[in-house]
C-alpha cells in the first residue's frame, strides 16, 4: 500500500482522533487548564501543564517511535468479513464501514517495517478509534503476520496497545485471536528476538489477556487504564468502591505487572535503550559443547 | 428442577408413571397404551432438543444437575489423584487438577470446577477463576511435559473472575501465559467444553490439539447477559445476544472453533448423567489414541496450526 493512501486524511471532523474537542482551544481534562490545540499535538498529546498523556492517533505514534522516513506498512491488504452476520442496535458491516470511513484503513491496527533509532523492528499499533481498537479476526491475523515476519526478517518485534479487548461482533473467532497472536510470537523466542510491549490508555480485556502482556519487556504509559476486567464490571461484582488508582499504569507497577511506566517523551529512548541492551554479549552456545560447561 | 421448556416432557413422563402404577393397582394390562405413550415421549424429546433455540441451550449448558469436572473425574475416569496450589500464593477451588487413568493410560486432568449446591458454589467461586487457579493449572502442564502424560482439560466456566484481588494479582498476565505454556506442550491435549466455554478464563486451558464440545455446551467471547448489557444496553436481551454470537457447539463447528461434537443422550446430559459422562469417557479415548503416534514437534506444530488458521477475513479489493 503507498504510504500516502496510508497518511491520507479525509474527516470531517477531528473530535474522535485525538480524544478531545474540536476548536483552537480545549480544556485539560485532567488539570482543567485550558491548552492549545497545537501545543498539545506539538507536545505528543501531552498536555504542557500537567503532563496528562491523551490517547494518541496511530500516525503520529509511528511519527514519534520510528526514524524519519524509516516506517513501511506491513497491514493494510486484508479487510473483515461478518462471519456472524452480527446485528446489535445497527449491523457489524455498517459499523465497520463507518470506522473504516473514519480512520480510512481496514481495520484497528497498523503494522509495519521501521528503524528505531537506527535499529531494524517490526512496530504494530493498535488504534482505539477504530471500534475501540477491538480485536477480531483481521487484528489478529495482521499481529500474528507482523510478529513472523519480523522473525524471519531478524526483526525486533514492538506493539503498542491501545483495545476494549475482543471483538464481539465476532464471537468465538475473536477469542480464538487471543491463542493466534499467543502463538505467533513463538518464532520470536526462539530467534532470541526481543518483543517489547507498550499498554497504552486503555487497555483491556482479551488484549490485556493475552500478546500484549507477553513481552520480555512491558512498558506502560502513565495513567493508562490497563486491565482483564473493566473497573464497571468489578464495581458490580464486588458491589464496593475500588481504590483510587486501581488498575492504572502506576498501580501496576507497584504490584509487580509492568517493567516501568514511561513517559511519551521518553518512550523512543527507553525501548532503543532495552533492545540495545537485549542484544546477546555473549557467543551462541554451540551444539555439542554443553558437557563442558557442567565440569 | 426442570427447565420451562421441559415441562410437557415432564407432564408425559407423569402421565406414564401415574398410567403404570394404576395398572399396576387395578391389575390391568395397559402394555400397549404405554408403549404409545413412550413412543410419544421419546418422539417429544427428540423434537424439543433438537430444535433448541440457541438461548435454550445456554440454559441447558448451565442447568443444575448437569454433570461437573469433578463428576467427570470420579466418575469418566480411575483412580482421580487430587493435586492442589500453585506453589505461590495458593489453592483455587475453582480448578481441580490432578493425575488419573482414562482408558489405562496415566494423564493429566485440569477441569474447572461450578458448585453442584449453594454451598459448593459458593467455596468455588461459581466456577469463577483466580490467578492462582491458572498458575496451577501451569503447574500441571509442567507435570505432563516432565513425564510425558497426556493433558485432558474439562472447560465449564462463566469466565475468570473479575474482582479486585483477582486484577491485583494479574489475572490477565496468567490468561495469557497459560494460553503460552499450553501452546507449548509437547504432549497430547484434549479439551472438552462440557458446560460453558466463558472468554479467556475457558480459553486460557482450551489450547489443545483436539478441541471437543459437548453438544449442549456453549463457547463464546463474551456471555450474552455482558454482550447485551454494552451492545443492547440492557443485560435483560441476553436471548437476542446469544442469538447473534453464535454460542452452540453446532455453530461453533461450522466456524472451526472446535473439531468435534459428541452428542448427548436424548434428553441431554443433566437428565441423563452416567452415559453423557460415558460418552465424553469414550471420546477422550479415542481421540487420545489418535493423537499417541504423534511426535513432540508434531503435536507442537498441529497446536500452532489450528490456532494460527482461525479467524474470516479477505483480501482488500
Amino acid at each position: 500500500m503507498a504510504l500516502e493512501r496510508w497518511f491520507r486524511r479525509n474527516r470531517p471532523t477531528k473530535k474522535e482522533d485525538d480524544n478531545s474537542p474540536a476548536g483552537l482551544w480545549l480544556k485539560c481534562e485532567s488539570c482543567n487548564a485550558q491548552i492549545y490545540r497545537k501545543d498539545l499535538v506539538a507536545n505528543t498529546y501531552i498536555c504542557p501543564e500537567c503532563g496528562h498523556h491523551y490517547r494518541m492517533p496511530v500516525e503520529a505514534r509511528i511519527a514519534l517511535l520510528a526514524d524519519d522516513d524509516s516506517f513501511v506498512p506491513w497491514s493494510g491488504d486484508i479487510e473483515p468479513l461478518d462471519p456472524l452476520e452480527f446485528v446489535d442496535a445497527k449491523p457489524y458491516t455498517e459499523r465497520l464501514e463507518a470506522a473504516r470511513e473514519k480512520q480510512g484503513r481496514p481495520d484497528a491496527i497498523v503494522t509495519g517495517a521501521a528503524l528505531l533509532s537506527g535499529q531494524p523492528v517490526a512496530l504494530v499499533v493498535m488504534d482505539f478509534f477504530f471500534m475501540a481498537g477491538s480485536m477480531g479476526s483481521v487484528v489478529g491475523e495482521e499481529i500474528a503476520r507482523a510478529a513472523e515476519r519480523a522473525t524471519d526478517e531478524g526483526r525486533a518485534f514492538v506493539a503498542i496497545t491501545a483495545s476494549g479487548g475482543a471483538r464481539m461482533q465476532e464471537g468465538a473467532l475473536s477469542l480464538m485471536q487471543m491463542a493466534k497472536t499467543t502463538v505467533a510470537l513463538e518464532g520470536l523466542a526462539r530467534k532470541h528476538l526481543p518483543y517489547v510491549s507498550v499498554l497504552t490508555d486503555p487497555t483491556t480485556g482479551g488484549v490485556t489477556a493475552s500478546f500484549a502482556t507477553l513481552g520480555d519487556i512491558i512498558f506502560a504509559e502513565p495513567g493508562a487504564l490497563i486491565s482483564f476486567a473493566g473497573p464497571r464490571v468489578i464495581q458490580q461484582t464486588i458491589r464496593q468502591d475500588l481504590p483510587e488508582g486501581f488498575q492504572r499504569a502506576e498501580f501496576l507497577l507497584q504490584k509487580g505487572m509492568v517493567d516501568d511506566v514511561v513517559d511519551r517523551r521518553a518512550l523512543k529512548g527507553r525501548i532503543a535503550e532495552v533492545l540495545m541492551l537485549l542484544r546477546g554479549s555473549l557467543p551462541e552456545p554451540e551444539k555439542g559443547v554443553a558437557s563442558v560447561a557442567a565440569v | 428442577m426442570s427447565l420451562p421448556f421441559e415441562r410437557p416432557i415432564d407432564e408425559l413422563e407423569a402421565k406414564i408413571r401415574d398410567m403404570r402404577a394404576y395398572a399396576g393397582q387395578q391389575e390391568i394390562d395397559l402394555g400397549s397404551e404405554i408403549e404409545a405413550l413412550q413412543g410419544r415421549l421419546d418422539g417429544l424429546k427428540r423434537e424439543t432438543y433438537d430444535n433448541l433455540t440457541r438461548w435454550q441451550r445456554v440454559q441447558v449448558a448451565r442447568a443444575p444437575g448437569r454433570p461437573t469436572g469433578l463428576d467427570y473425574l470420579q466418575h469418566a475416569f480411575e483412580g482421580f489423584v487430587e493435586l492442589h496450589g500453585d506453589r505461590n500464593l495458593g489453592d483455587d477451588p475453582a480448578i481441580v487438577t490432578g493425575l488419573a487413568r482414562l482408558g489405562g493410560s496415566s494423564v493429566v486432568v485440569i477441569a474447572q470446577q461450578k458448585g453442584r449446591d449453594t454451598k459448593e458454589n459458593i467455596h468455588r467461586n461459581f466456577g469463577m477463576s483466580h490467578p492462582s487457579g491458572y498458575r496451577k493449572a501451569m503447574r500441571m502442564f509442567d507435570l505432563a511435559d516432565k513425564f510425558r502424560l497426556p493433558v485432558i482439560s474439562l472447560i465449564d466456566t462463566p469466565g475468570a473472575y473479575p474482582g479486585l484481588a483477582a486484577e491485583e494479582q494479574g489475572q490477565a498476565w496468567v490468561i495469557a501465559e497459560s494460553i503460552q505454556r499450553m501452546a507449548r506442550l509437547k504432549v497430547p491435549a484434549v479439551s472438552v467444553v462440557i458446560g460453558e466455554g466463558g472468554s479467556g478464563g475457558a480459553l486460557a486451558i482450551g489450547v489443545a490439539n483436539r478441541v471437543l464440545i459437548l453438544e449442549n455446551a456453549i463457547y463464546s467471547v463474551i456471555s450474552p447477559e455482558s454482550c447485551a448489557a454494552i451492545l443492547w444496553r440492557d443485560a435483560g436481551e441476553a436471548e437476542k445476544a446469544a442469538e447473534a454470537l453464535r454460542i452452540t457447539a453446532r455453530d461453533l463447528m461450522a466456524l472451526g472453533v472446535v473439531d468435534r461434537v459428541i452428542a448427548e443422550p436424548l434428553g441431554a446430559a443433566h437428565n441423563n448423567r452416567d452415559a453423557a459422562m460415558e460418552l465424553v469417557k469414550q471420546a477422550l479415548i479415542e481421540e487420545l489414541a489418535l493423537l499417541a503416534p504423534l511426535t513432540p514437534e508434531q503435536l507442537l506444530d498441529s497446536r500452532y496450526r489450528r490456532f494460527r488458521s482461525l479467524g474470516s477475513f479477505q483480501a482488500v479489493a
